[in-house]
């Protein structure tokens, strides 16, 4: 063995450097990348998760500050320890990315998602569906009499129940924007 | 003071600007307005290529002997896609290009417009950045902003696509100095703990070693500088990879040479049994580190790299330091020198008696032959002939690559081209026409293989054209050889598709592009026909025909660890079709 010893401990390089780096357990992490709003940025961000086979379990993309033509996109990915923290330099070396917060790690956050589930039936599976959804405060934004579109934001498990209560009642269609996420407290990046 | 002028003038204003003196192309119709200017100013010098992918593996060479980014001007479709490897090959070795592309009309595109294809789509994943620019007033300052991304940080190749109409149109011109690059700033500078940590490491270090690679050449001749000092200061021995060949040069005291797959026995072993690894520069390629859970498994590891994600990519490391390593060397050496540090220089002179045993297995050691050719007595000879002259060297990619960088010496940086990363075969003509380019003086040999070489012979045409006077020394052995080398490792000597059927006579092609040649095969005239190829006044073809069926050896089998490698004599006591194991089979 090495008779050279290096002094442990926390530091403020890495995030990782408390963890086990070599665990090959996979992790779920929301990732805030900010990035010019130029033609392709999207592209070169998917391109690089495609590319080295990375997983992309959700993206959503727009354009948070006109004046500054920046965009955040928020990418909810899974991998290793070591894995992610290669995602998040290599996130990092794309020219027009800006800054990635890896929301996970860095400290408590709120993570929301929105859902659109159309509901189609009639008679009592109707009424029950209307009821459920009052449970789980989903709105109502479109109905005709044997059909119904409810919206509902929360996060990602929130819209999960919901489906599976929904299956049963007639669920026939959704769309989820996937996670937006923000950090909590008053912390906000440069 | 904006002056207005069409974007293809803008083009070759920014070049001018940019101190551009080379530009490697070919003309096509979607870059006609851009080659008239070219052709109405004499600051810069075009270089007309026989293929795009030429043009780029030119730049590479160019850059690469220079330290200045070189550049590239293809037109729309084929042409682009045509520098597509040279593009990939510039990203895995980190040289710095800036390719202009023509494109059709921005009216056009998205049409299916004649020779239209989807340029910053198709190099986005192998480039380090482009863009499509779609109007003139932007163009000035994109390509501005090209040249600074190419250049800074990790260095890499950039592609500009313009199309026609932002050629013809007027805009206003913006110089170097008034482009914002202030966005785009890599960090050069180390952390200064680590970096304390890494001269506390230096000072106790029993069994140390400096792992150098590319990395040093592209910060520049200062860090190669700084590595010389940091190796006489501490006595460490130095290694380095491929493409860090000249970092360190190969007569000092502490040269171990090249390490890795075919690297050398003492440099892997060095490796294996270290117990500080500082590497500089290099960033633990899979034909370093062998079976990654056996590599150096004793040492703490510090990694000095620009980019932050080569860092922990493949081998963890305690001891990260992101910055230049020319910076961090500069950084390292001032502390050592303010504390006044010493190594452990007991032990340290302990491990160097180590590695003169491992040295002394003499691990290059080959059959020579009084009838054919060896392979390696030919780079002998090359090198014993040639090492006193200002000398450059490419290579193709395979046996003779790395029969070149074993027992070819570089004592500077800047000296030696080789496509390491990708392993694109038909690099090295093209790059010694670019190095020749930039150096007219100097001696540019180019180690091939034949079936490399064939890969892009047509540059020759160019070589004659500009009187670039490369020299092209191809060990032919008609064969693919690293290819018959790893059948006969791996696939039971069934050698599918690996010689060389019906290859020219290269002395008549030699004659045929309007330069000389000569075949040699008797080892006795091997001398005279060195002499012979550097004396022409032009470029010449040498035709060496070697051993057909000898082995580069030492060598790493696949899926094995650094202390098991497969030496030279060896080879005839052991089966060597079961070097490689099943687990070793899958990888390359």
């Amino acid at each position: 063995m090495s008779a050279l010893k290096l002094a442990q401990g926390a530091s403020s390089h890495s995030a990782y450097d408390l963890r086990d780096p070599n665990a090959q357990i996979e992790e779920r992490h929301i990732l805030a990348v900010l990035v010019d709003n130029e033609s392709g940025v999207l592209a070169r961000v998917i391109g690089l998760f495609s590319g080295r086979g990375y997983n992309i379990d959700s993206l959503t993309v727009a354009e948070t500050d006109h004046a500054g033509h920046r965009s955040r996109i928020t990418i909810v990915t899974r991998g290793t320890p070591s894995v992610i923290e290669q995602i998040k330099a290599q996130l990092g070396r794309i020219v027009p990315v800006h800054q990635v917060n890896d929301l996970t790690v860095e400290g408590p956050f709120v993570e929301r998602e929105l859902g659109l589930f159309k509901v189609c039936g009639t008679g009592d599976k109707r009424v029950e569906a209307l009821r459920i959804a009052d449970i789980y405060r989903a709105k109502v934004v479109d109905s005709t009499l044997e059909s119904f579109v409810f919206e509902i934001t929360g996060a990602p498990e929130k819209l999960e129940a919901f489906a599976d209560m929904m299956r049963p009642l007639g669920l026939c269609d959704l769309a989820r924007t996937g996670v937006a996420a923000l950090a909590r407290g008053a912390a906000a990046p440069k | 003071m904006s002056r207005t002028m069409t974007g293809a003038r803008m083009v070759v204003e920014a070049l001018r600007d940019q101190g551009v003196d080379t530009v490697f192309g070919y003309p096509g119709g979607a870059v006609l307005p851009i080659y008239d200017e070219i052709f109405q100013q004499n600051d810069i010098q075009h270089i007309l290529v026989r293929h795009e992918q030429g043009a780029v593996h030119m730049a590479e060479g160019y850059a690469r002997s220079t330290g200045k980014p070189g550049v590239v001007l293809v037109t729309s479709g084929p042409g682009a896609t045509n520098a597509v490897t040279g593009l990939t090959d510039a990203l895995m070795d980190s040289i710095p290009i800036v390719v202009l592309s023509g494109q059709v009309p921005t009216f056009m595109v998205g049409t299916d417009a004649f020779q239209e294809a989807d340029t910053v789509g198709i190099t986005r994943p192998c480039t380090k950045h482009n863009w499509l620019v779609k109007e003139t007033d932007e163009l000035a300052a994109t390509i501005h902003r090209a040249f600074h991304i190419a250049t800074s940080g990790r260095p890499g190749p950039v592609l500009i696509d313009i199309p026609k109409d932002v050629q013809f149109a007027e805009g206003a011109y913006v110089g170097a100095e008034e482009v914002d690059n202030t966005r785009y700033q890599p960090t050069t500078k180390g952390d200064t703990d680590m970096i304390a940590r890494l001269v506390e490491l230096i000072e106790r270090a029993e069994r140390p070693i400096l792992y150098t690679g590319g990395g040093i050449i592209n910060s520049g001749p200062e860090a190669s500088k700084r590595l010389v000092e940091l190796a006489d200061a501490t006595g460490f021995p130095v290694t380095s990879t491929l493409m860090g060949l000249g970092s360190y040069p190969a007569s000092g005291r502490a040269w171990l040479g090249m390490l890795g797959m075919h690297g050398l026995y003492e440099a892997n072993m060095a490796m294996h049994g270290c117990d500080l690894m500082i590497a500089l520069g290099a960033r633990f390629d899979d034909r370093i580190t062998g079976r990654i859970a056996d590599f150096s498994p004793h040492s703490i590891k510090a990694h000095v790299d620009i980019d932050p994600s080569s860092i922990n990519k493949v081998i963890r490391v305690e001891l990260p330091i992101v910055g230049d390593v020319g910076e961090v060397l500069k950084e390292v050496l001032a502390l050592w020198k303010s504390r006044g540090s010493r190594t452990n220089a007991d032990a340290v002179g302990d491990w160097w008696g180590q590695i003169r045993r491992w040295q002394a297995r003499d691990c290059l050691a080959y059959r020579p032959s009084a009838s054919t050719i060896k392979p390696q007595y030919a780079m002998e000879r090359l090198e014993a002939l040639t090492r006193d002259r200002d000398r450059y060297v490419t290579t193709e990619v395979g046996q003779h690559q790395m029969w070149a960088a074993q027992f070819l010496h570089f004592d500077e940086p800047n000296r030696w081209m080789t496509s390491g990363g990708l392993g694109t075969m038909g690099y090295g003509l093209p790059a010694s026409v670019g190095v020749q380019v930039a150096h007219p003086e100097a001696l540019v040999i180019n180690v091939a293989g034949d079936a490399s070489w064939l890969m892009n012979m047509q540059e020759m045409g160019t070589a004659v054209q500009f009187r670039a006077p490369v020299k092209q020394f191809i060990l032919n052995n008609e064969r693919l050889g690293m290819v018959r080398q790893w059948q006969q490792l791996l696939h039971g000597e069934r050698y599918s598709q690996s010689w060389s059927e019906s290859l020219p006579d290269f002395v008549k092609l030699a004659e045929a592009f309007g330069c000389a040649g000569r075949q040699v095969s008797d080892p006795a005239e091997l001398d005279d026909a060195i002499r012979e190829m550097m004396d022409y006044d032009g470029p010449f073809i040498l035709d060496v025909l070697v051993e057909k069926h000898e082995n580069c050896l030492p060598m790493i089998p696949s899926g094995k660890p650094h202390n098991e490698m497969l030496l030279g004599d060896m080879e005839a006591a052991e089966d060597i079709g079961s070097a490689i194991q099943s687990d070793g089979a899958v990888l390359v």
